[in-house]
């Protein structure tokens, strides 16, 4: 399962992702990360039986944090199943099935390379 | 030719030597039995099917299979006709719409819809709005193209115009809101079409270059590609043995029709492209949508089919092409130039694996056409077909088998990296010191100094920033420690544009010119560059 952590200024310079895992054991993906020096927003993916654990404490360390459930939206009646999303993600959520374009959202790490490389615009990442 | 026999009165496989009765399978939509004599029909007689409702229609991905089947004789005698299918960004299109004389009248000069100009030197009160013109207000966001889908989904559309006032024309200016069903004609005419097959794209710089080929991942990050392979029409009669003037098509939804070759038509590269019209008004948004592409701009998705009568067995062999016949070069779009290197040549069959292999990498593909709406496309017009909605035409003239795709003839001289640059530069090695190298800077015109290697070869850069900087820090002794390893360079036959580019993207001042194995041959700096244009425009 996949965590979006907004970090606020403050609390940017503290070693948050390595105390998580040292408290809780689990085994940590950091799958995208943004930090400067005064906030950050990195998105992690997280085994399920562990996601709950890990949310809680990032949260008790001052984190925002968002469950990542559907990071991608694709407007089925905007898709013309070109494919353009294709090769452009760095983590393969979308293919193809008998030429039509099918995602595995679970796999987006919402990075934004696919809205702007659709011709047709027919993609979205929630809460961004 | 051909007899039209009884409901399954004759069984499979009789016959004498010459003459042969095969029940066509469930797979055409309509099951169908004919007598054949001779492996050659005529057009009338495919449109006699048609009409009855006897007609036996595949597409162009089936074909394969049952000529492989059947033999090209059997599939000369069994279908009559094979279907094909494009849908990809078709940028050189566009419509002409006649608007109506105004009260009073102008003769229009310029003319905007939704704020994107449309070329308003035809007559009076005839537009041509191009697919891929932007808009003045939104951008690359909103184009030409997103005016013609607005249209043909029924959304007003605001003009504005200008005149040039004349005695038959008083009025100077006009503005209204009109609806596709509002204007006299709305012709689509587009110049070129259907592309036969298109290179393939990558990029080898180190930056993301965005293009009309979509975006590329530097460092040979991914491959777009388009075209619909061996859907394509003119990939099913390379020859244009029907495909011509006057040819009936499937155009966004409707009927329209070849009426030339298309501009860069080169048949000899199978490189073909058509020029093709159809009513606006009667297209449909399911087969034309609007497109952006990003830091590129606007562009219109076609979806275009032309059905190919299976009139002999020649035409028979040629649909039975597959994406594995049909190859295409991949082009590094990393070089900024009219001639692209390339660094492969792959069949569609490779491409749409969705790898290709590029130096030992597994590289992954996307396509930028819509292969499944080209499906579509060619299911559409087969089920027109068999519907008796769609006739075959035959062609009045046939297109040109050598068409023209020169370079543009450039009169006024384009200054290249070589020309400009200066050679007197000073080159040093790693080892030197801190103050050795400050001296060189101190004592040359440079604020740069290319490090090259035992060899001669580029290695780094040191500028008198670092110095200044190293000095400062003060324990630094040798430029080894602190040279930008790197380096952005320019060849001397590079336009001076795309150096003054580079300079200007990376932010810095100054590019070693080397030649192909990195010897340094000069430097090209912004103080080249202001010196030649000063001199070009004052001197």
């Amino acid at each position: 399962m996949k965590l979006v952590l907004h970090v606020e200024p403050g609390i940017v310079r503290q070693p948050l992702v390595s105390s998580v895992i040292l408290e809780t054991g689990a085994l940590v993906n950091i799958e995208r990360a943004k930090v400067d020096a005064v906030s950050g927003e990195i998105v992690i993916d997280v085994s399920s039986d562990k996601c709950m654990e890990v949310k809680t404490a990032f949260e008790q360390r001052g984190v925002k944090v968002v469950l990542l459930e559907v990071p991608v939206i694709r407007d089925e009646m905007e898709c013309i199943h070109c494919g353009a999303c294709i090769s452009i993600c760095p983590t393969g959520t979308f293919r193809f099935e008998d030429f039509k374009v099918i995602e595995d959202a679970g796999k987006c790490v919402q990075c934004g390379a696919c809205i702007e490389a659709c011709p047709q615009r027919a993609l979205r990442l929630i809460l961004k | 030719m051909y007899t039209q026999p009884g409901n399954g009165s004759i069984p499979r496989g009789s016959g004498g030597p010459g003459i042969g009765a095969v029940v066509i399978p469930q797979l055409f939509n309509t099951p169908c039995l004919y007598i054949v004599f001779v492996e050659e029909k005529s057009l009338s007689e495919i449109n006699e099917r048609i009409r009855e409702g006897s007609v036996c229609v595949v597409t162009a991905e089936e074909m394969p299979d049952l000529v492989d089947e059947l033999g090209t004789d059997g599939a000369v005698r069994e279908v009559d006709v094979v279907t094909t299918g494009t849908f990809g960004a078709m940028c050189s299109s566009g419509v002409f719409l006649n608007l109506g004389h105004s009260d009073p009248p102008i003769k229009i000069s310029r003319a905007w819809l939704n704020r994107v100009e449309a070329y308003g030197g035809v007559a009076a009160v005839d537009l041509f709005l191009g697919a891929t013109q932007p808009s003045e207000d939104k951008g690359n966001e909103y184009g030409g193209a997103h005016v013609i889908e607005d249209l043909v989904t029924g959304r007003e559309v605001e003009i504005k115009a200008q005149g040039s006032i004349t005695d038959c024309y008083p009025r100077l200016d006009l503005e209204t809101a009109l609806r596709l069903d509002d204007f006299n004609q709305a012709t689509m005419v587009n110049p070129r079409n259907a592309y036969q097959r298109y290179d393939a794209a990558i990029n080898s710089s180190e930056r993301t270059l965005h293009t009309y080929m979509g975006t590329l991942l530097p460092r040979h990050g991914n491959i777009n590609f388009s075209g619909a392979g061996e859907l394509n029409p003119i990939s099913n009669d390379p020859n244009l043995e029907y495909l011509g003037i006057g040819t009936r098509i499937f155009l966004c939804g409707t009927q329209g029709y070849i009426i030339g070759t298309g501009t860069q038509h080169y048949p000899q590269d199978n490189f073909s492209t058509l020029m093709v019209k159809g009513d606006l008004k009667e297209m449909s948004n399911d087969y034309l949508r609007a497109a952006t592409f990003q830091d590129y701009g606007p562009s219109l998705y076609v979806g275009l089919g032309v059905p190919i009568p299976v009139l002999n067995e020649r035409i028979a062999g040629n649909t039975a092409v597959r994406d594995e016949d049909i190859s295409t070069d991949i082009l590094d779009y990393g070089v900024p130039r009219r001639s692209r290197p390339v660094v492969k040549t792959v069949s569609y069959e490779d491409l749409y694996t969705g790898f290709v292999n590029i130096e030992g990498k597994e590289v992954k593909t996307s396509p930028l056409s819509s292969r499944y709406m080209a499906r579509q496309v060619a299911d559409a017009l087969r089920d027109l077909i068999l519907k008796g909605k769609f006739f075959l035409s035959a062609p009045v003239e046939q297109l040109s088998l050598t068409g023209k795709n020169d370079p543009m003839r450039q009169t006024r001289e384009f200054p290249l990296v070589g020309d400009v640059m200066s050679r007197d530069v000073v080159t040093v090695h790693e080892d030197i010191s801190i103050s050795e190298a400050a001296w060189i800077i101190v004592g040359g015109t440079y604020d740069h100094l290319p490090v090259v290697s035992e060899s001669e070869k580029l290695m780094g850069i040191v500028t008198a920033w670092d110095i200044s900087k190293a000095v400062a820090n003060g324990k630094i002794s040798q430029i080894s420690e602190i040279m930008t390893r790197r380096v952005f360079v320019a060849s001397p036959d590079e336009p001076l544009e795309l150096a003054a580019r580079k300079l200007d993207h990376h932010k810095i001042s100054a590019l070693p010119v080397v030649d192909k194995d990195n010897h340094v041959m000069g430097m090209i700096t912004s103080d080249d560059m202001s010196r030649l244009f000063s001199r070009r425009r004052y001197g």
